[in-house]
């Protein structure tokens, strides 16, 4: 056959491994869910979640009982854990739609496999991290006063405060993010309504599905309003990591006030999410055996995303030394001697070593392509990343313009339970979400298999595989 | 006043995408318009070959994003300046650079949720009972399997004669909906 | 009785032996003595202010005393609710009067301020005397009369007292002993005359463990008599300070402070400034003002004096003085500066220096002509007539079984008494003395606010009425009389020392106001009496009471032969030479339980809740000391374990300690906070001695220091930027000009001659257009050219605002919430730099950027351009204090302010939102204060005058450092000032356009040493 057609058929089957029909993606990814009994190892897994869920839970009634002086947060540095959390996990939120929203534009297929659990992973990445702000509030029960709503006082927020920004752009985000994921439920859980076997599943998933019957002329505009949605949520999700950069760019606090940030925030925040993408989808092709329908491919582009991003957020620390230095500012200038050589400088090469130099491995296909070196290097950028908002908000807070009130800080044992409970929240959500609903959007996989079927027959696709290096 | 009918219409059960794809191109020639086909995925052939036209949703939700922005900038400006003006810091009541972001968020988030709003208004959704779920087998509309319903509404639509006409088209067999 | 007694004296036997018994003795007591430690720990930061709840509920209605009381200005009939009256009164200060006006709300004192009609005051306080309304209403106080440790009553000791008092009738009052503090009430002196008279043979003994004995002795020495010393620094031009810190130590410190001020004080019209010279071995706030400041030890102290005679050419015999070529140098430049400026120098030396030098000082101005500028007066002192009236032979007496009844008025004196003296030990076997009919063989009482050290130690306890409960009299340091009136009837059932004399007198049914009335009728006669009381009581002082000053024939007593000397001068080598300070907070001890006092930041070390033994930055780098290290002094038997703290600035060779911490029975607050230098003190040389031994522990001690400002001289990377924080004028900067710089500073010859060059001017760009303030715009400036340092600020507000006290822990993790603060600068060499104190408010920026940040509008601008803080909307996100650029948000990180305590609640002015937990909160410019201004000029329809608000930080500062009013009142002082070329704002280039702005710090150095100046002081 041609080369170009040769060509096609690689591209397409590297998506897609294995001798696939709509059936079977169908039955493959369904049983999942509604055939496959429970195995000790989601168990385990969701039984750990679970306990540093409680461990959270534990953590903010205490919290609420004693106020936010258990933590170790004082002045000058008065946001800490709280606010570094909420910047990490909003961050890691942003992969789910970048993936789901932008590269649905760009038309790339091989985001078909992986994009509905990313943004199931961006929804409760935005939930852990939504938790944060209100939990960190010195009166968490007037959280409200944040929103604008009529009061017989004439009270609204300060519209000019980057944290009612934040209250917009994080709240549109998630509600846009959980409109966009839902649409793109439904007509799975149509399926899912369709081939469960029990009574109340039948139901429930029924309800969900909103009597959705793959009618022609309801993928019509269906695909309008999904691509549209698309189209909103790509700008958003640039806004919402911007504002979030603006929170410390709007101070004027030497090493938050900064140009820079809103752009290398959204690296940034791109960079960690796809870390965690790997982290979520390399055990999950493992587990569930979907080696097939997320690839090699799959993980090398996700890969190279990390990779440019991360060259993103290089570009911004050599950025914020170079203008420190060239601004002649003194106290810019001061904030990134400290952060290189002072207390905290540790934090500083830690996130350096993780974001900076491990990032560089991914140049290698090798690498690229084998999945336990990539799983180490994306927990390791995770890691990097939340170092990064430590060095920033903590960093630049504890030594500002009057040396008088300089201090250090110290996280208190509540800042880390909290922490840890964060991520038990998100591990107990996502192992719930892998059982009750599909991992792998059903329909858009049969959507693949057609095409690929249009290109060429399975045993082509058989012969391209075992060509495809 | 048309006569009570007794069935919905008539479905047909096809094997492949491309079977329904012939079978609508002919149904069309054919005359029928009242009938709808069922996929388990979208396929852009299909939905060309039933000249579907336009899906009215761009329109309203243009309309929502810019009610969205105006409303939003609005709510900031009316609170500064007109409601409860405050010197906050020394800046401008209407310190309208401050009042970007929020403008554009509510810009996404009206546009957003009227585009998927307006889908399921034009979809007809949530729509708890259809008729078509009572032919056995049309489960598999979910999953492999292609239908095509002309449905008895359609003023060309003779039981017999339309059942002659689908056979036509070799589905894998037809079958009638009840109501 | 007995069987207590039993059960007291089965624990005492133990006791003298085992000091950790005497905690067991304190459990044993817990019911009715009320003991804390053990539960401090658990719930201390809610119990900073006492653990006792037996006051609950009672004290919270209006306690007006029985006597009729008269308000400073407005007629009691004009009492309103809600509408403040003010009091004139006076506290005891070291024994010595301090006038005050004292703002009652609905008969509950709130707040004292200094009386400006009172010698000693001039309006301000202390912080000290803004503390110690808080001591009225601490929990801890003893609140009834105990018997061996068992609630009693005054009456039972009535009982008791009868058949002593016929006892000693019939032996003339042989072993009867009374002990009192420093007295200078004419009412008490009048009574202890009576008691002579009534027991000829009974001894009055007077301990202070902070006593002005040497100066007394000083003049005795010079003069042949005792006097009192009265320096008029408003005269000196020069003046040469020989380790006195007379900014604090001294009963006239607070009208010193100001007299000084007004003579450094340049304004647009007065280019003039006194030049201070300053000799002392551990930086005080006296030698961080001076503009040649000399670090010597203590003992050296009398070499330089001699050095400064011989240099003015008096006849010196002994040997040549033992000084270093800088010391030397320093004093030839001092001597001549003095001689240029004959009659208008001073010289003087502090208590801690021998009696020797205050009398060769005397001498020096006699020579130098400074005569004019020092003034004697009689003692102000109620003196014991015959001799030895010490502690010494008092314990003597007590040791010998001379002693059969020991009444202690006031003080706490087996706490405060040097080690050597085993006082404690003494008046234990005193009280557990029985005889063979198993009755008590002596009498041993104790008054005191507290149940302390002594009380316990005692058999009968009676409760101290607290100044603010008190009808008595006291002196000031010129002797002016005022009469001290009680604002509120004694929440305890408290005794007064007149009370107790009194009743020893036989003289039962006279309490302490007819007392006090008897004597003054004596005095004045009954004719117009009630004239007199009213128009003194109104006034707060007796007119023309302060005695008139004296000549004395300078006789040639032989003072050339200097102070011994110590004959091995080891200094640094192996051992030290220690010395004895009184603390800046709590003085000898006595306030050691009153928690404003405890987390004031000392000056110049920052430190809080805790004392430290200070050594030099040299000292500690031979015996690699840092910082916090705890080591073990050893000093003539006696031996402590102490945190070092290394002190820029502190002598080579000495190591100085402050008084009045390590307390076992200071209450919930003081109780085990620092450690006890008196257990090092010996009742021979109280002030300073050689041979301290340092061995270290290898433990550490964290302090509590409101601001890490010692890495100001430290080096590194950190040293670089805190160098730029100074910046000099034109032509001695190194800089060029920089308006970065946080202090900005000159020599006054440089203001001379170019005044424009300590103008920075900037042009600040911004988009937006400026807000108009067309109403009031209200404005502070601070001069730090006048600023000691001192602290009164910092507990004024404290006092005022109702800001909570946090507790060592708390400071610890840097939550302390003080709204002022003053921030300290060292610049130059450690060894003795020189020393900037930043008084650091809000500066209600016009561009706050706390404001733009945030989220809920609750902090906003006014329309007198002052930053509100509205707490009641604050949901606490401290963005708003992560965005000040001057950190002077304070934040509630957990329930701070004490919602458990009524009598706490009571001292709250009601005029200011008590905060809760999560809200932020920083200074207001005492907002309430403007307020009640506005409302009294628009109830007379008329614009606020200049000077109608006065800040509480403004009011109290002894140095009228600060200035607040209104700028669009071009005539208003705070409007002049800012006219002034010294005029600076701090981190303007920010565009924050702060309304708090400073005036630049000046020097006066000598041209002889002016090298150093530059670097610092005399280096």
């Amino acid at each position: 056959m041609s080369t170009e057609q040769q060509e096609a058929i690689r591209k397409t089957t590297a998506v897609l491994g294995g001798r696939h029909t709509s059936a079977s993606v169908t039955d493959k990814i369904g049983s999942t869910v509604l055939v496959r009994p429970i195995k000790p190892g989601w168990l385990v897994g969701f039984g750990i979640g679970f306990l540093l869920t409680m461990v959270l839970l534990f953590a903010v009634t205490w919290l609420f009982i004693k106020g936010v002086g258990i933590w170790g947060i004082n002045i000058p540095v008065a946001w800490g854990f709280a606010i570094i959390n909420f910047v990490w996990w909003i961050g890691i939120g942003h992969a789910g739609t970048f993936i789901s929203a932008f590269l649905l534009l760009m038309r790339q297929d091989w985001r078909t496999s992986i994009n509905r659990f990313a943004e199931a992973m961006t929804l409760f990445a935005v939930a852990c991290a939504g938790m944060m702000p209100l939990l960190h509030l010195g009166r968490p029960y007037y959280f409200y006063w944040l929103l604008p709503y009529p009061n017989t006082m004439a009270m609204w927020p300060q519209f000019r405060s980057p944290l009612v920004w934040d209250v917009f752009a994080v709240g549109t985000y998630a509600t846009v993010s959980l409109v966009f994921w839902y649409m793109g439920l439904v007509p799975d859980l149509a399926t899912f309504r369709d081939r469960a076997r029990g009574r109340v599943a039948r139901a429930v998933y029924g309800v969900f599905a909103l009597g959705w019957r793959n009618s022609v002329r309801h993928w019509h505009r269906y695909r309008m309003a999904y691509l549209l949605l698309a189209g909103l949520a790509t700008p958003l999700v640039i806004s919402v990591h911007s504002v979030v950069g603006l929170d410390f760019a709007s101070a004027i606090l030497p090493g938050w006030h900064s140009t820079i940030f809103p752009p290398y925030f959204v690296g940034g925040a791109i960079f960690s999410g796809f870390a965690m993408v790997l982290t979520l989808a390399i055990p999950l092709r493992w587990a569930y055996r979907l080696q097939d329908m997320i690839t090699l491919r799959h993980l090398d582009n996700c890969a190279k995303l990390m990779l440019v991003t991360g060259l993103i957020v290089a570009y911004g620390y050599v950025m914020e030394t170079f203008m420190a230095w060239y601004s002649g500012n003194p106290y810019e200038r001061y904030v990134v001697v400290n952060r290189a050589l002072g207390v905290y400088a540790p934090f500083y090469w830690i996130m350096i070593v993780c974001n900076v130099l491990i990032t560089q491995l991914l140049w290698f296909r090798r690498i690229r392509r084998s999945t336990i070196p990539l799983l180490i290097v994306s927990l390791l950028i995770n890691v990097g990343m939340w170092m990064e908002r430590f060095v920033i908000i903590v960093t630049s807070l504890q030594r500002d313009f009057l040396p008088s009130s300089w201090n250090v800080y110290a996280p208190t044992v509540w800042d880390w339970l909290i922490f840890t409970g964060s991520i038990g929240l998100f591990i107990t959500l996502f192992y719930l979400f892998i059982r009750v609903l599909p991992a792998i959007a059903m329909f858009e996989m049969r959507e693949l298999v057609h095409e690929a079927d249009r290109t060429a027959p399975a045993p082509a696709r058989v012969w391209a595989e075992n060509h495809d290096a | 006043m048309p006569e009570e009918r007794t069935s919905f219409g008539l479905m047909a059960e096809f094997e492949s995408p491309e079977a329904l794809l012939e079978a609508v191109r002919q149904t069309r020639a054919a005359g029928y318009r009242r009938f709808d086909a069922y996929t388990p995925f979208p396929d852009d052939e299909l939905i060309e070959a039933m000249e579907l036209g336009s899906t009215l949703i761009p329109p309203p939700v243009l309309l929502g994003g810019m009610l969205g922005g105006a409303g939003g900038f609005f709510m900031m400006w009316f609170a500064n300046v007109v409601h409860y003006p405050l010197n906050v810091g020394g800046r401008p009541l209407n310190s309208w650079p401050a009042f970007v972001p929020i403008t554009f968020e509510l810009t996404v988030l009206l546009a957003a949720l009227t585009a998927f709003g307006v889908m399921l208004v034009l979809n007809k959704l949530p729509m708890p009972y259809h008729p078509v779920f009572n032919v056995p087998d049309f489960e598999r509309a979910s999953a492999d399997r292609f239908f095509l319903c002309i449905e008895a509404s359609d003023a060309k639509f003779d039981l017999s004669a339309t059942r002659a006409f689908l056979n036509t088209l070799h589905p894998r067999l037809v079958l009638e909906v009840p109501p | 009785m007995d069987n207590q007694g039993d059960k007291l004296w089965r624990t005492l036997e133990e006791l003298v032996d085992s000091p950790e018994f005497r905690r067991g003795l304190e459990a044993e007591f817990a019911e009715q003595a009320g003991e804390w430690p053990d539960t401090i720990d658990r719930r201390r930061f809610l119990q900073l202010m006492g653990s006792s709840l037996a006051l609950a509920g009672l004290y919270g209605c209006w306690r007006r005393p029985e006597q009729q009381v008269f308000p400073y200005v407005n007629p009691p009939e004009l009492v309103v609710p809600g509408k403040p009256l003010t009091y004139a009164t006076a506290m005891p200060f070291g024994g010595y009067g301090i006038g005050l006006l004292a703002t009652s709300h609905e008969g509950r004192p709130t707040k004292l301020e200094g009386n400006p009609d009172h010698p000693a005051s001039l309006g301000a306080t202390n912080a000290i005397g803004q503390s110690s309304i808080l001591m009225l209403y601490d929990p801890d106080r003893a609140n009834a009369t105990t018997h061996v440790g068992s609630v009693s009553s005054w009456g039972n000791l009535l009982n008791t007292l009868r058949p002593w008092r016929d006892h000693w009738r019939s032996r003339q009052g042989a072993g009867l002993h009374i002990l009192t503090e420093t007295v200078t009430s004419p009412c008490l002196a009048d009574q202890l005359r009576r008691l002579r008279e009534a027991f000829p043979m009974a001894r009055w003994h007077v301990f202070d463990p902070i006593s002005r004995d040497s100066v007394r002795q000083g003049t005795r020495l010079a003069f042949g008599e005792p006097a009192n010393v009265i320096w008029r620094f408003d005269r000196a031009k020069r003046i040469v300070v020989l380790d006195c810190d007379f900014l604090f130590t001294e009963p006239g410190s607070l009208r010193y402070a100001r007299d000084f001020a007004d003579q450094r004080r340049v304004s647009i019209g007065r280019h003039e400034m006194n030049r201070l010279y300053v000799a002392e071995p551990s930086p005080t706030l006296t030698g961080a003002t001076a503009d040649h400041r000399l670090a010597v030890r203590a003992e050296d102290i009398a070499e330089v004096a001699r050095f400064l005679a011989r240099c003015v050419g008096m006849e010196m015999t002994g040997a040549s003085p033992r000084l270093d070529a800088a010391q030397i140098r320093w004093c030839q430049a001092a001597a001549d500066d003095l001689k240029a400026h004959r009659g208008s120098g001073l010289v003087l030396a502090g208590i801690g220096q021998p009696p020797e030098v205050h009398a060769l000082v005397h001498r020096l101005n006699v020579v130098l002509g400074n005569d004019a500028n020092v003034e004697f007066t009689e003692p102000v002192e109620v003196l014991p007539a015959d001799g030895n009236t010490g502690i010494v032979p008092l314990v003597e007496a007590m040791q010998t079984g001379q002693v059969e009844g020991l009444f202690i008025l006031g003080g706490n004196p087996a706490y405060t008494t040097s080690a050597d003296l085993n006082f404690a030990d003494a008046l234990v076997t005193l009280s557990k003395a029985r005889s063979t009919d198993g009755s008590f063989k002596n009498l041993t009482v104790h008054l005191s606010q507290y149940y302390n050290e002594t009380s316990f130690r005692c058999q009968w306890h009676v409760p101290q009425s607290h100044c603010l409960e008190s009808w008595s009299d006291i002196r000031a340091f010129d002797g002016t009389v005022s009469l001290v009136q009680p604002l509120i009837a004694p929440l305890h059932q408290s005794k007064q020392d007149t009370e107790v004399i009194e009743a020893l007198l036989g003289e039962l049914d006279l309490d302490a106001y007819q007392i006090l009335r008897r004597f003054w009728t004596e005095q004045i006669g009954n004719q117009d009496f009630e004239r007199f009381w009213r128009t003194t009581l109104e006034k707060g002082i007796i007119e023309d009471s302060a005695y008139s000053p004296h000549r004395f024939e300078t006789q040639s007593a032989s003072v050339e032969t200097g102070p011994a000397t110590t004959a091995d001068r080891i200094g640094g080598n192996e051992t030290f030479e220690i010395v004895f300070k009184p603390d800046y907070c709590v003085w000898d001890g006595t306030y050691a339980n009153i928690g404003w006092q405890q987390e004031l930041p000392r000056p110049l070390t920052k430190i809080t809740w805790d004392n430290a033994a200070l050594i030099s930055p040299e000292d500690a780098e031979r015996l690699d000391l840092t910082t916090g290290e705890i080591v073990e002094l050893a000093y003539r038997g006696g031996s402590v374990r102490a945190p070092i703290y290394v002190m820029p600035g502190q002598a080579r060779g000495s190591i100085t300690v402050h008084l009045g911490y390590g307390r076992t029975h200071a209450g919930a607050t003081g109780t085990g906070v620092g450690f006890n230098a008196y257990a090092l003190r010996t009742s021979d040389a109280p002030w300073f001695g050689q041979g301290l031994r340092i061995t270290k522990t290898g433990r550490r001690h964290r302090f509590a220091v409101t601001s890490a400002h010692h890495t100001m001289v430290s080096r590194g990377f950190n040293g670089r930027a805190e160098q730029d924080v100074v910046t000099e004028a034109a032509g001695t900067s190194s800089h060029g000009h920089d308006n970065r710089r946080l202090i900005r500073t000159g020599t006054l010859e440089q203001f001379r001659k170019d005044p424009a060059a300590f103008k920075h001017e900037e042009k600040l760009l911004s988009l937006y257009p400026p807000f108009e303030y067309d109403h009031n715009r209200w404005a502070m400036s601070i001069d730090l050219n006048t600023c000691i340092g001192c602290g009164a600020c910092v507990a004024a507000c404290q006092a005022e605002n109702n800001i909570p006290v946090v507790g060592r822990e708390q400071v610890l993790m840097s939550r302390e919430m003080q709204w002022i603060r003053i921030d300290h600068y060292f610049q130059g060499p450690p060894e003795n730099p020189r020393v900037y104190h930043q008084p650091v408010p809000c500066m209600h920026c016009e561009n706050a950027p706390c404001e733009v940040v945030c989220p809920v509008n609750a902090t906003v601008h006014d329309s007198e351009g002052i930053n509100n803080m509205v707490y009641n909307r604050c949901v606490g996100t401290r963005y708003c204090s992560n965005n000040c650029p001057y950190k002077v948000r304070r934040f509630n990180f957990l329930q701070y302010s004490d919602n458990v305590h009524p009598t706490i609640q009571m001292q709250k002015n009601p005029n200011v939102t008590v905060r809760s937990r999560g809200v932020m909160e920083k200074c207001t410019y005492c907002i309430q204060r403007i307020a009640k201004a506005r409302i009294e000029a628009e109830k007379e329809n008329r614009p606020i005058g200049d000077g109608e608000v006065v800040t509480a930080c403004q009011q109290v500062c002894p140095a009228q450092a600060i200035v607040f009013g209104n700028l669009n009142d071009p005539g208003s002082r705070v409007s002049q000032l800012k006219q002034s070329p010294l005029d600076y704002g701090i981190l303007t280039e920010l565009t924050t356009k702060p309304r708090t702005t400073y005036l630049a710090k000046l020097w006066n150095p000598n041209p002889a040493l002016v090298d150093h100046a530059h670097t610092g002081p005399a280096a």
